[in-house]
């Protein structure tokens, strides 16, 4: 058995805690350069949302 | 089993839990890495079109119609603009860090479970992470180029989240289910976002040319298949040096 899975066992909960609050910040960020409308985050993101996919405007 | 787990020293406190740095150091480095050439490849590829089509968008050239004589193909399109492109190259690498913060703690899931995670199984990752937030969405609402006719935002907003959503569950489900039902609901969730349908607009009124719609379309997914597969494959080389960092230091 390798030490990874030894350490994740033992400190479990604190890192699905950290896991989860990693994936939270990541699901923020691409709400706010993807998705929020806001007039002036908009046209910064403009290009990018189109050559990525998001739905724009 | 003995719990020999207790030998190693737990974190003082889940404050100071090395698990939300490693994360973020390594989602820092695979976005930034990943999202920088996605934004090259996107100013060479993709930004010669858009800016081609904004100009039948803003109805410098016309398409059809009166007034709509024959255009050249290839019209000048102004060069590198600094402060416009200096913030998609920064918006890009944000949104692909923003990607490998949620990849990341899923790769460390799977492999508490059991799953090898290293560059090269990453790339597999990358596919699948293509697959989730580009090409599942873009076959009911293809990238668009400005200008198109196209429903209402928030509801394609919501059909875009609900099948990234769906296409995410339903391949983890595919890769690590063991059972039928795994499998079944997989296929299942693959299938309803686009058996639903996405929200299509009520006419079709863009301006600007299917040539440049199609070529904006397809270079949009090339490169989105690209830059996934780079994240992923670094997504799974820092992930990897993390944890095996972690474990040289406990075992030492």
């Amino acid at each position: 058995m390798t030490t990874t899975t030894l350490t994740a066992g033992q400190s479990g909960s604190r890192s699905i805690l950290a896991a989860l609050s990693a994936a939270v910040l990541g699901l923020g960020i691409l709400w706010m350069a993807g998705h929020a409308q806001a007039g002036a985050l908009h046209d910064a993101a403009h290009d990018v949302r189109h050559a990525t996919g998001f739905p724009c405007h | 089993m003995t719990r020999r787990m207790t030998c190693a020293t737990p974190p003082a406190s889940p404050a100071t839990d090395p698990m939300f740095t490693r994360i973020l150091t390594s989602a820092l480095f695979a976005g930034a890495a990943a999202g920088l050439i996605a934004a090259l490849l996107q100013l060479v590829f993709v930004q010669p079109v858009l800016l081609h089509a904004e100009l039948y968008e803003g109805g410098d050239l016309v398409h059809f119609g009166p007034g709509g004589e024959a255009n050249s193909a290839t019209p000048a399109l102004g060069g590198f603009d600094a402060l416009r492109d200096g913030l998609s190259i920064i918006f890009t690498m944000l949104i692909y860090a923003g990607y490998a913060l949620v990849l990341i703690p899923l790769m460390a899931l799977a492999q508490e479970r059991g799953a090898t995670i290293n560059a090269r199984t990453g790339l597999l990752w990358g596919a699948a992470g293509f697959v989730t937030v580009h090409m599942a969405p873009a076959f009911g609402l293809p990238p668009e180029v400005p200008g198109v006719a196209a429903a209402d935002l928030m509801a394609r907003q919501l059909w875009w989240g609900a099948t990234v959503l769906a296409t995410g569950i339903g391949l983890w489900l595919a890769a690590f289910g063991r059972s039928w039902a795994a499998w079944g609901g997989a296929v299942v969730l693959l299938l309803a976002p686009h058996l639903v349908g996405a929200p299509s607009p009520e006419v079709f009124s863009g301006p600007v040319p299917t040539e440049l719609g199609a070529l904006f379309a397809a270079r949009a997914l090339g490169i989105g298949l690209a830059a996934w597969v780079l994240l992923g494959g670094f997504a799974g080389f820092f992930w990897a040096r993390e944890t095996q960092g972690r474990g040289a230091a406990q075992t030492a």
